[in-house]
């Protein structure tokens, strides 16, 4: 991340671990993803249905600007004073009856979790859809030491059940139909037979009677969060189908993960994101169920309640100031649902547990730009902007992915090598390491021609001898009057595309022709102005600077 | 417990924070008191329900009790909290029977979540509701009972109190005990998981019968 040296003893960012990272590069994973019809076909339904929804809630009312605005302003203030709203909260969560855990990467938070459940006995918990817990990738963790943990939002059982992954933040099954769905519950659980339909109904049907048994009998839960309130120590979780009260509910124990950046100040401030979070994610006025809890509360719910507070990157967001309002997100997906990109590829295209636009600006900042395929993230957007419009908390996405793109960039052309040639830590230690890990790579075809353009473009005179060259890619492009093939590093356009062949004259030439006109007409409607002429190739040009 | 991660962690954060970012004041410009008519607002309220496939009554305190045995049915145990007005209710019949729920054992029967799921419904009052949203909150006060008993059962009959009606979601949000354990119900229980068409009623109550009483 760039920051800005204040003369201050560094703390060098920690990045983050778990389901965060591109395996595979984007353009080859969309490429892979975009193929499966169906899925895509899914998703198009999927994204322009929420899409109409969502934008009729949000025109009804006639404050929207106004509570983006205080939505924005109050996630700056969280940011900004996150060291004490933390501390405090855990004061307040505390002095109600709960335990509070501090877990700096995905390996600690799973840790604590697993010594939590050990510690009550039982190897069965239920669990409320969370992007946290899916992001340390708990599931597997907790089946690594004996623990089976049931998904109980539909979505999630579907993906769970289908031994799949999630494509999107808020519907993770949207890539999955009807009669797909019927064949994963039908092999999947015992108790359906073939008289099971694929109407919706009565596969929602079919989800309540599985899980019904599970509620009434499993002792753990564990539980994302939506906010926690800092004066108040409150947890709040939204949700749809009553999945999230049963767990939050009927179980003795109930731990929740929830990121750093999850604070909002006062309970009031509640009164701005829940309006703004449930019109941007399902496109409903209201979700129909929020429940929010404060510690413990004696005969009512769970006695033994912890929450455990994740890092695993945050903090390594939080040190860039270009890019720290990333954190400001409230997990809606509307920037997902606008987005052409997404609507292409597809939430798997993007590999980390935060698909679309928003994934693409986080996935890199919380785990470091060099990490896996991540640093070819920032580049799976075509910078509409629509993702800025329909953010409720107005993180400007477009800026973000360009200045990580910038960052890419740097780290790839010289000012940093990358992962794959620099030996860790524990690879190479000590000074001989330090050093060999600062060195800066060999140029590549890429700087070397960005070089070049540099040097010709900054000159008015190279630039014009440099447009002398016109012809020959007239001569290169074909009766199409097309360019579809270049050598070497720039043939990386032309596989996609075609470039069209150059003008019989440059602009700067045609200009010097032609400027005088502009000069007479002007001199002809009685004003009075000098249009200077540019330098033709031929003229001599001063001097150029450096 | 760490206390080692907990140092660590506010650490970096305040290593991520040196350049001291300038946040700015909030303002809450977004409309924060209603000034729509009482009718209105009630109507509006309406609306919304039904929007959410819950069903709406109107009722007052003389109607009540035989609206509420009408949506029971002529056989139905049902459970109420302890706190609620008995006088809302209809007498006992062979068939009709009313379970009081009292969250604490030295004052009453506490209901395991086995017996919460053999009764067939609930009747619980509210808090406060909000016009625009069409949510009802449910905050643990004694007519209202624990959150487990407004949950179990797949049958929710909940009294909402006319004057306990407002426009907005700042007015309610001002109207409700932060710590308490709080519900805010929008409608039955609902997925739109599947193909994005909505189901009413998976694992909450599928059927909501909200009475406005005046």
């Amino acid at each position: 991340m760039s920051r800005t040296a204040l003369g201050m003893p560094t703390i060098r960012p920690v990045h983050g671990h778990g389901n965060l990272h591109a395996d595979v590069d984007f353009p080859t994973a969309a490429k892979e993803e975009m193929a499966n019809i169906q899925m895509r076909a899914n998703i198009r339904h999927a994204t322009h249905t929420i899409r109409g929804k969502r934008a009729r809630v949000v025109e009804e009312l006639p404050d929207w600007q106004e509570l983006r605005t205080a939505g924005s302003a109050l996630k700056e203030q969280v940011m900004a004073n996150l060291p004490e709203l933390l501390e405090q909260f855990e004061k307040n969560f505390t002095a109600r009856g709960g335990t509070v855990h501090w877990a700096r990467d995905a390996a600690e938070a799973n840790r604590i979790i697993t010594e939590l459940i050990e510690a009550t006995g039982t190897t069965d918990v239920i669990k409320v859809k969370s992007m946290a817990t899916a992001e340390i990738d708990l599931e597997r963790h907790l089946a690594e030491h004996g623990i089976t943990a049931t998904e109980t939002d539909l979505a999630e059982l579907i993906v769970q059940l289908g031994h799949d992954r999630s494509s999107h933040i808020l519907v993770p099954a949207i890539h999955k139909n009807r009669h797909e769905i019927r064949d994963i519950f039908l092999s999947e659980m015992p108790e359906t037979d073939d008289s099971l339909t694929s109407e919706p109904r009565d596969l929602a049907e079919a989800a309540r009677a599985h899980l019904r048994e599970k509620f009434l009998s499993t002792s753990v839960a564990v539980s994302g969060a939506n906010f926690g309130v800092t004066e108040t120590g409150t947890l709040t979780v939204v949700e749809s189908e009553g999945n999230g009260r049963m767990c939050l509910t009927l179980p003795d124990t109930l731990i929740t993960v929830m990121g750093i950046e999850k604070l909002v100040p006062t309970f009031q401030d509640l009164e701005v994101y829940l309006q703004l979070l449930p019109r941007s994610s399902t496109g409903e006025r209201m979700n129909p169920y929020t429940s929010m809890w404060t510690g413990v509360t004696p005969g009512d719910g769970p006695q033994d309640v912890h929450v455990v507070l994740l890092d695993n990157g945050r903090s390594a967001v939080l040190a860039d100031p270009a890019g720290r309002s990333a954190l400001h997100c409230i997990r809606c997906s509307a920037c997902l649902n606008v987005c052409p990109v997404y609507e292409q590829a597809g939430g798997h295209a993007y590999g980390s547990t935060y698909p679309g636009p928003i994934g693409a600006i986080l996935s890199p900042q919380m785990t470091g730009i060099t990490a896996a395929e991540n640093s070819s993230l920032p580049y799976a957007s075509s910078l509409c902007g629509a993702c800025y419009d329909v953010c409720p908390v107005k993180i400007n996405i477009p800026e973000i992915l360009v200045h990580l793109r910038d960052e890419d960039v740097r780290t790839r052309h010289g000012e940093r090598p990358p992962t794959e040639q620099r030996p860790t830590e524990e690879a190479s230690p000590g000074l001989a390491g330090r050093l060999f890990r600062r060195l800066p790579r060999v140029p590549s075809e890429m700087d070397v021609m960005m070089k070049g353009a540099s040097t010709v473009m900054s000159s008015g005179r190279r630039m014009a001898l440099a447009e002398k060259a016109l012809p020959l890619g007239r001569a290169l492009a074909g009766r199409d009057r097309a360019i579809s093939w270049l050598p070497g590093m720039a043939g990386g356009w032309t596989d996609e595309r075609d470039i069209p062949a150059p003008p019989r004259e440059s602009f700067r030439n045609w200009w010097a022709d032609h400027a005088a006109e502009t000069e007479d007409r002007v001199r002809q409607d009685g004003g009075s102005r000098h249009v200077p002429a540019p330098d033709r190739a031929d003229h001599t040009d001063e001097e150029d600077s450096p | 417990m760490s206390t080692e991660a907990k140092s660590e962690v506010l650490a970096r954060i305040r290593g991520a924070l040196q350049d001291s970012p300038d946040a700015p004041q909030v303002r809450r410009a977004y409309r924060r008191t209603s000034g729509r008519p009482a009718a209105e607002i009630r109507e509006m309220f309406e609306d919304r329900l039904v929007d959410y496939k819950a069903t709406v009554h109107h009722e007052n305190a003389a109607t009540l009790p035989e609206r509420i045995a009408e949506l029971l049915g002529p056989s139905a145990r049902y459970v109420i909290p302890e706190g609620l007005d008995r006088s809302w209710l209809p007498e006992d019949t062979i068939g009709r029977r009313v379970l009081v729920e009292s969250r604490m054992e030295d004052a009453g029967t506490v209901l395991s979540v086995r017996d919460l799921n053999e009764v067939d419904a609930v009747v619980t009052s509210s808090t406060v509701s909000c016009a625009e949203t069409g949510t009802i909150f449910l905050s643990g006060r004694p007519e209202e009972g624990r959150r487990a008993i407004s949950l179990v059962p797949d049958h929710h009959i909940c009294i909402v109190p006319a004057a306990s009606i407002v426009e907005l979601v700042p007015e309610a949000l001002a109207r409700v005990e932060p710590t308490a354990p709080i519900t805010m119900i929008s409608g039955p229980s609902a997925t739109s998981d599947i193909e994005l068409e909505r189901v009413e009623g998976v694992h909450g109550p599928r059927r909501l019968d909200v009475i406005l009483l005046t």
